[in-house]
């Protein structure tokens, strides 16, 4: 009994881990069309900027919480006002470009830090469940996950921000007409969607520790939930996370961690294969 | 991109047959010292080190007035833990730079990658890391230590502070294979168990479920061979789950690439380990050692590395060799080391094994403690003798291959 | 001058040049020049395979070293097993080709297109990487190949010529093989692309619904492309076990697949000499970025400009955002105004893409 409510919370963690590192991507492409392949860096750096805060001192949960998703977000609008603009409408030119800029975050911080990996300690020591032992942490990233995911949707359904995004999104000419100026709400979003990135990716340091090259574990996994999900942005990063997330635990536990990666590869495979355009493709098309 | 101008202005045919080029400088050139290792991607962890011993090595003999007269030149390639170009750069320090010797390769993958492209070309090679043993060649020389110079004694160690009951987690590949055999067969020497042994690709970050699965075995320690920079995070969400004060841990693979510094002293302290170099060790050597090498790469520099050593001892092994040689010639050096050459190294005596071209030296059980690593026993000359069981290089001077050494 | 002379004069180019560097090279350089060659040459093979299926099929492949790695893979895993290397040459091309067309009758008759197929492909190729590098056991093996996982299979045998196991081909003998099988895939690719099946080809990459209203089945086509693509990089991938008598997991991984993009899109996506010459290019970049390091604590420029994801990354990025066609469509309008003037040009935009 014990194990199984265990189990359970690694499940929980798995599906929330899997909507943070891909919540960021989903806005990105959910609002811009635009695939985001140095999304990983993003989260790489996130890492970076919340460690290297707490080793000057700034309290361990100011600089996950707050310095991260700032230095991050600041650079997606840089990146958003350097490169992407030049090239909204061609998704494959911003994919490749993207991708140059992941080889070149994952140089220069490499130059800057070199390959060791850094980290900081999860803080919150552990909690018992019947016999055994589970991070606390592992609960607040839980947490973390469910008040991003209801932040996300608080902001689009009830605010006038989200109104002009959700409109933008559906028709950036129109909304241009009424009088929206689309490359700000463009490039508030990729700065948004990077923010969040940011977020993940150093509210997951602790876990995982951090390297410059880390990022490509992360952005094979996000791609994949954010096209599994489909278009829209939350029930589809929710709906795909719990989807994958769950597989990949279970396998994880019942076979090994790699038979795990390889069941979750192959059931998004399938799901793509059966609903071309994501899950949100089919079902809860109206959400958000 | 063809050709390049210096070839074509030689204008000079080169012939295919490879012999030609094994040791063709002019007598006052520098003697050519290649290093072949990953200093950005993955494994530049391994690898840094690695060179600054190298370096440090070559400025050290260049200083003393360089080996037989004539200075020693470092040619330094980084693979970019790309396997590709290991095979390129070996090439091209034996095909171009015609060096003498060449340092280097961190995983096996990689030493079995240079190994017939210096084998091919005749150009000697010593591999300076730990590895799973059984590598026999009469063109290479070990300076790493193997299983059973290290599990064999930490097990015993292990088991007598803790318990008779081990888990052991392991990198998949093959020196994680291979070790965890090796620490299977001596816990089970020793009157133990192994309950499980469960093995993990090298980027592998999430190990909460194998948390829970340790916790439900209830072993008395925990063997780790886990490597690299992802598994550093196995320590910290073991140590976050609290699982560190109630079950221990040992390890050969734990502080080569510098985890004890890493981490956090809550996160691993009391760890066993059990290597052939710790920077703390006290005898003149090494002293000496480690102020020159602080002089050199500055006193904040971390750790020096197991692997440092390796590569450092190697070299200096190299060394001794030709100046007994009188000469850089492959055939001659190989002759000299295979009389059992040996040095004064900061780990303590050093002596080429003939049969195995492995070595023969001290290994030391150390705890981790505060960053620190404290020695807590030494074991004196230990033999390469996994690898001598299966290899014998003086009487079959042209065996060439990786044994699986049948545990 | 019209642009069909320019065309021929242009194969003439690349056949005169291709001979001269396959005949000239082991007779004026040195034994590692032509080693570094060859697997130049090996891969500029498996940088036309994704030129033809991306830069003129339009299917963009995240994966194609999926087929790479497994022509590898199946002929080291055959070798080992036969020891004459006729049939598992030949395997290390069906195999992946039929792979390719197993994988391609999922997606085109699953109608799945554009960004889609990028997922499934870059997919696929990390579902091999994760097996693959997880086979380290001794209970992993195929016959008497054991499969290694991460540290790879060392020690794969040559190859020979056919049907004599005992006349391995030489360093030099892989050079002609290697200079040899370019030009023919070159060459072979050029006729291919001129016939109709070609024409077609382009046709859909162009407009698919229009191509399918004039009464071709796209799916079909597609998955013929694909499917020759996949045979492509499957022998290059047995030619590179080749070379460096190993194979290992990363020829699957992320940072293989990337670069053969990286080598199309400088070259340029709708050309065939272009893949080739960014990957030969690309490729004696990394390599000379990471020979001759500094040694000792080196400062942070030094750093900078010995650092290949970097410089890499730096070039994907003003590609794509200042010469998005790549080099050779590029310094092809560039060469074609300066030759006939703007009217030329125009005539040249309308006519179906060309190799340069």
């Amino acid at each position: 009994m014990d194990l199984v409510a265990l189990l359970a919370i690694q499940v929980l963690y798995a599906i929330a881990s899997l909507a943070l590192i891909s919540v960021g991507l989903a806005i990105i492409f959910g609002m811009m069309r635009v695939i985001n392949l140095a999304h990983g860096e993003f989260l790489m750096l996130g890492g970076y900027a919340a460690i290297v805060a707490t080793n000057h001192g700034s309290p361990i949960w100011l600089s996950m919480l707050v310095v991260a998703p700032v230095v991050v977000g600041v650079l997606g609008v840089i990146v958003e006002r350097t490169i992407i603009r030049f090239l909204y409408g061609r998704m494959i030119d911003t994919m490749l470009a993207t991708w140059g800029l992941s080889l070149l975050l994952v140089g220069l911080t490499t130059a800057i830090f070199g390959n060791t990996t850094v980290g900081i300690s999860a803080p919150l020591g552990s909690i018992q469940i019947g016999a055994y032992r589970t991070s606390a942490y592992t609960l607040f990233v839980i947490a973390v996950a469910a008040v991003v995911l209801g932040a996300i949707f608080a902001v689009l359904r009830w605010t006038r921000l989200g109104l002009i995004a959700r409109g933008t999104m559906q028709n950036a000419n129109m909304a241009a007409a009424l009088g929206v100026n689309p490359p700000r709400v463009y490039a508030v979003t990729f700065g948004v969607g990077a923010a969040l990135s940011g977020l993940a990716g150093a509210v997951l340091a602790p876990v995982s520790g951090v390297f410059p090259t880390i990022g490509v574990a992360y952005v094979a996994k996000s791609f994949i939930t954010v096209i599994g999900g489909g278009a829209a942005i939350l029930s589809g990063t929710v709906s795909a996370s719990a989807l994958f997330g769950t597989i990949n635990q279970i396998a994880t536990f019942v076979t090994t961690p790699v038979f795990g990666e390889v069941a979750l590869l192959a059931a998004a495979i399938v799901l793509i294969r059966l609903l071309p355009q994501g899950i949100t493709g089919r079902f809860f098309r109206r959400g958000l | 991109m063809t050709i390049n101008r210096r070839t074509f202005l030689k204008g000079t045919a080169a012939t295919a047959s490879a012999g030609l080029f094994s040791s063709s400088a002019w007598a006052d050139d520098p003697i050519g010292v290649a290093s072949i290792h990953d200093l950005s991607g993955g494994l530049d962890i391994y690898g840094k080190p690695m060179v600054d011993a190298i370096t440090l090595a070559i400025e050290e003999a260049n200083a003393a007035g360089g080996l037989l007269g004539r200075q020693l030149k470092l040619v330094n390639y980084d693979t970019q833990s790309n396997m590709q170009l290991y095979t390129q750069f070996a090439q091209q320090a034996a095909l171009k730079d015609k060096v003498a010797v060449v340092h280097g390769g961190i995983t096996s993958a990689s030493r079995e990658v240079i190994r017939p492209v210096l084998d091919k070309f005749k150009t000697l090679y010593f591999y300076n890391t730990q590895y799973e043993g059984g590598v026999c060649d009469r063109n290479q020389f070990d300076t790493g230590v193997t299983p059973a110079q290290t599990v064999e004694k930490l097990v015993p160690y292990a088991m007598k502070k803790w318990g008779k009951k081990a888990y052991v987690v392991a990198a998949d590949y093959n020196y994680g294979q291979i070790t965890s055999q090796w620490v299977k067969k001596y816990v089970m020497e020793n009157g133990g168990e192994v309950s499980s042994i469960d093995f993990f690709p090298l980027d592998v970050t999430n190990f909460g479920p194998t948390v829970s699965k340790i916790q439900a075995a209830k072993p008395d320690f925990v063997w780790s061979a886990l490597v690299g920079g992802a598994h550093i995070s196995f320590y910290r969400q073991w140590a976050a789950a609290g699982m560190r004060a109630s079950i221990p841990m040992a390890s050969t693979t734990f502080a080569v690439g510098n985890e004890h510094i890493v981490l956090s002293p809550e996160e691993c302290n009391g760890m066993l380990i059990c290597y052939n170099y710790f920077q703390d060790l006290k005898n003149p050597v090494n002293e000496a050692f480690v102020a020159s090498f602080h002089k050199r790469f500055g006193a904040d520099y971390p750790n020096i590395t197991e692997l440092a050593m390796g590569t450092y001892q190697g070299f200096r092994l190299w060394a001794e060799a030709v100046k007994k040689a009188g000469s850089v010639d492959r055939l001659k050096v190989i002759e000299a080391l295979e009389t059992g050459i040996s040095i004064d190294a900061p780990s303590g005596k050093v002596t080429i094994d003939p049969p195995t071209h492995h070595c023969v030296l001290d290994v030391h059980i150390a705890e981790v403690s505060d960053k620190k690593l404290n020695v807590l026993e030494d074991f004196a000359q230990q033999k390469p003798a996994d690898t001598a069981a299966v290899c014998n290089l003086i009487k079959n001077p042209n065996d060439n291959q990786q044994y699986v050494i049948k545990i | 001058m019209s642009a069909r002379h320019l065309n021929l004069l242009g194969l003439a180019l690349v056949g005169i040049i291709g001979l001269a560097v396959m005949w000239l090279t082991p007779r004026l350089a040195e034994l590692d020049t032509v080693l570094d060659l060859t697997v130049y040459m090996i891969m500029a093979i498996l940088a036309l395979s994704l030129a033809l299926i991306w830069g003129y099929g339009g299917i963009l492949c995240f994966g194609q070293s999926a087929f790479f790695g497994l022509g590898a893979y199946t002929y080291a895993i055959a070798m080992f097993n036969m020891g004459e290397s006729t049939v598992p040459l030949l395997l290390a091309i069906v195999l992946p080709a039929a792979f390719a067309a197993l994988l391609g009758y999922f997606m085109f008759y699953g109608r799945i297109s554009d960004v889609y197929l990028g997922v499934i492909t870059l997919t696929m190729t990390l579902i091999l990487f994760n097996s693959v590098n997880s086979t380290a056991g001794p209970e992993f093996h195929i016959g008497t190949a054991r499969l290694g996982g991460f540290n790879g299979i060392p020690g794969i045998p040559p190859l020979n010529w056919p049907l004599n196991k005992n006349a391995p081909v030489d360093l030099e003998g892989m050079f002609y093989l290697s200079s040899g099988a370019l030009l023919l895939t070159y060459f072979g690719l050029r006729v291919l692309l001129a016939s109709r099946f070609g024409r077609i080809i382009v046709g859909i990459r162009e407009n698919e619904r229009r191509a399918e209203l004039l009464g071709y089945d796209p799916r079909t086509y597609k998955l013929a492309t694909f499917t020759i693509g996949g045979a492509l990089a499957g022998f290059a991938g047995c030619l590179f076990a080749n070379w460096g008598n190993f194979v290992s997991p990363t020829i699957f991984g992320l940072a293989q697949s990337a670069q053969i993009i990286i080598w199309v899109i400088v070259g340029g996506r709708g050309t065939l000499i272009g893949p080739v010459l960014g990957c030969i290019g690309i490729q004696w970049l990394s390599a000379a970025l990471g020979a001759n390091q500094p040694s000792g604590g080196s400062d942070l420029w030094s750093k900078i400009f010995a650092n290949a994801p970097l410089i890499l990354g730096i070039i994907l990025i003003a590609f794509v955002l200042l010469v998005p066609r790549g080099l050779v469509p590029t310094l092809g309008d560039l060469g074609q105004m300066l030759l006939n003037g703007r009217r030329e040009r125009k005539r040249r935009d309308l006519a179906p893409q060309q190799a340069e």
